[in-house]
């Protein structure tokens, strides 16, 4: 099978290429951070120390203060899935390994990775195998109640430790005391078996420290992306997703702060110069529900600019600005940290708050055949969404990771349709 | 005034002139989609019976799968805008349109000038769409425009309970093996089809009139199927394959003395 954008194409015939806008310099600072991320945990490893893998939802801030090499599969498999190198390593999963085509394409790209490191399968590894293996895990089941599989597994494959925080769906709109004391005291026994673990001791005055970095990363992240109310947006809104390693896998760390004060001002320039990153002019401001389609990102930005549509608002991006100053505080931010473990309510009060801020005319919907907890609650969201908010939205199929779940003319289709829509209601305001 | 409308389908190719954005000078319909001779076909012959020429045309929409392709055309839209637009044409009291077509199907929630309030669309499978009764009429060895009145003199529906269209073929085949007459196969695959596009469709509402676009709404057996699934009337109207060619003309000429008045 040839994934989309392997084809080879005759280059006398390929027309003449665009010179590329050179990037901008936080992500140049960005891409450093990310090199450095990967070869320390190699070094950790030469050096005998224990290195580990962790859920994207996991407090950071406790490895960060531990200063344990992490790195994280999600985001891995995320990247191999944009590069379109997914493909191996989802025939490995589903066929040799033998694991179920319906499972999440991250799991499936990760748990092929896994065992090409434990010298199980033979797909040549992309990136060289810069993804160490890991010593341990670290995992919460707030994002996702398909990670405790996928981490069992790893587990059992590897004969490694998980260290868990089992955070709980959230049926209220509120965090009772009785949850925050359950969380934290898993925290705490966490802390003393990680120590135990990988011989490395807790230091609470540098938890402090690190929680301030944390905190201000937090703040510079949600503050980027609160900018984005600008018009036009300084950014081209797909960007944003670019920058959410920073949060995800450094988010205690001086490097992101860095980052994250570069992209500020950067796009503090862009207000000031009144101009956007975003190629064409801002004609349409959406919001996107649900992860990015990383396997068709290029095709998606290139549809979407067709039309002129920015995407300023997302839920997925917004979910790493998260809010705490000590383990009590922790406890309680994540049993709230993550849409999939929200209920409905909560879910559609943060998108409505969205909506309004970012002066949304339209919402896409991914539905992603790789996360089903997020389909569960999709369409309801949708409905009441697009109710109370009297804009219009589409849905399109698709994938995190398996370019196998897309198809390229029902998103063209689906746009055009909710640009119609969009310019419909535009003129109707326009004209009174 | 003439204008052009072309929907270019997966399937088929339907083409309409229209004068003076109301009324319908000729049409025609192609059993030839996209990447064959159907388009050109269903221009010579729409043109051929117009007794027009091309450049009589003050404006032409192209909709359907097949839009990006053709190079002719001032501007294209979607077929959600333009079956909107077409059926309000032919039924003006439809306010909730399901059209399927080759390779989708969608709802549509429309306003009183035919305009598309919201849509809904299947998701990537197969399974509801005119290329699944396409399939299904071939195992049957029936023609697809005979499958509906086939369909109708059946008392006792076959429960056909795959959505897959892969996995229907087999059951189909196996329904035929087990001697099950042709009439209650060919209802049961009218009533899945319903049921999946039903299901999809319910999700905008009903707000009522209810019609259906599209070459499949031809079909009788499918209608009767989709208004036991919707629990309401289904309009048809003769021209409801035509509906998104139809469409495509009347925003031509919207468009064309829209600029005009500019």
């Amino acid at each position: 099978m040839i994934e989309n954008g392997t084809t080879q194409v005759n280059a006398a015939a390929a027309p003449a290429q665009k010179p590329k806008r050179p990037k901008p310099k936080s992500m140049q600072m960005l891409n450093e951070q990310t090199t450095a991320l990967f070869e320390n945990a190699r070094l950790a490893k030469e050096r005998g120390e224990k290195v580990g893998w962790s859920a994207s939802i996991f407090p950071q801030e406790i490895a960060e203060t531990l200063r344990l090499n992490v790195l994280y599969p999600e985001n891995h498999s995320a990247g191999i899935a944009a590069r379109h190198q997914a493909d191996p390593f989802l025939q490995e999963c589903e066929g040799p390994l033998g694991y179920s085509n319906d499972l999440c394409a991250y799991a499936k790209v990760n748990l092929a990775y896994a065992s090409v490191l434990n010298n199980e399968s033979e797909v040549e590894l992309p990136d060289g195998g810069k993804m160490v293996k890991p010593d341990f895990l670290l995992l919460t089941n707030n994002i996702c109640n398909q990670l405790t599989k996928w981490y069992e597994n790893l587990a059992y494959q590897m004969n490694i430790p998980i260290f868990f925080i089992d955070t709980c769906y959230n049926p209220c709109d509120y965090v009772t005391e009785t949850r925050v004391r359950y969380v934290r005291a898993q925290i705490d026994q966490l802390i003393k078996d990680l120590c135990a673990f990988t011989g490395k001791t807790w230091d609470d005055k540098h938890f402090k420290e690190v929680m301030k970095i944390s905190q201000r990363n937090s703040y510079l992240w949600e503050r980027a992306n609160n900018l984005m109310d600008h018009k036009p947006a300084p950014l081209s809104g797909f960007e944003l997703f670019n920058y959410m390693s920073a949060m995800v896998c450094n988010r205690g760390k001086t490097s992101s702060t860095a980052v994250l004060e570069q992209l500020n001002q950067e796009i503090e320039e862009h207000i000031k110069e009144g101009n956007s990153t975003y190629p064409v002019k801002e004609e349409y401001r959406i919001s996107w529900d649900g992860i990015a389609c990383w396997p068709y990102l290029r095709h998606n930005l290139h549809t979407l600019k067709q039309y002129g549509i920015n995407m300023v608002a997302s839920s997925y991006g917004k979910a790493w600005a998260i809010e705490y100053e000590d383990l009590d505080g922790m406890a309680r931010a994540y049993c709230f940290a993550s849409t999939n473990g929200d209920n409905a309510t909560t879910m559609i009060s943060r998108r409505m708050e969205a909506l309004k801020k970012f002066d949304c005319e339209g919402t896409i919907y991914h539905v992603n055949r790789s996360c089903k907890v997020m389909d569960c609650q999709m369409m309801e969201v949708q409905r009441q969404i697009s109710a109370q908010a009297g804009i219009p939205f589409t849905s399109f199929d698709g994938d995190q990771a398996d370019y196998r779940n897309y198809s390229e003319a029902q998103f063209e289709t689906r746009i055009q349709g909710l640009v119609e829509v969009m310019k419909q209601n535009k003129e109707a305001k326009m004209n009174g | 005034m003439y204008t052009f409308g072309i929907d270019i389908g997966s399937t088929s190719s339907k083409a309409v002139i229209l004068k003076d954005g109301k009324e319908i000078i000729a049409h025609q319909v192609i059993s030839l989609g996209t990447g064959t001779i159907g388009p050109k076909e269903a221009k010579e012959q729409v043109f051929k019976e117009a007794s027009i020429s091309p450049e009589e045309i003050s404006y032409t929409i192209v909709t359907g799968y097949g839009r990006m392709k053709c190079d002719y055309a001032d501007e294209q839209i979607s077929e959600l805008s333009c079956h909107a637009k077409g059926i309000h044409y032919l039924l003006p009291t439809v306010r909730t349109v399901i059209d399927i077509g080759g390779q989708d199907a969608k709802a549509l929630r429309i306003d009183d000038k035919g305009r598309l309030i919201q849509f809904q669309m299947n998701d990537k499978c197969a399974a509801g769409t005119g290329r699944f009764l396409d399939v299904m009429a071939k195992i049957l060895n029936v023609d697809i425009n005979d499958l509906g009145p086939l369909s109708e003199k059946s008392n006792h529906p076959a429960s056909i309970s795959n959505t897959c269209t892969v996995f229907a073929e087999s059951e189909v085949i196996s329904k035929l093996s087990s001697d099950i007459p042709l009439e209650d196969i060919a209802a049961g695959i009218h009533e899945s089809v319903a049921k999946r596009v039903a299901g999809m469709a319910l999700r905008i509402g009903k707000t009522p009139d209810v019609a259906m676009s599209g070459g499949v709404a031809l079909n009788i057996g499918v209608v009767h199927a989709m208004e036991r699934e919707m629990e309401c009337p289904v309009l048809v109207h003769p021209l409801c394959q035509s509906a998104g060619a139809i469409g495509a003309a009347i925003l031509a000429w919207e468009k064309f003395t829209k600029e005009k008045v500019r």
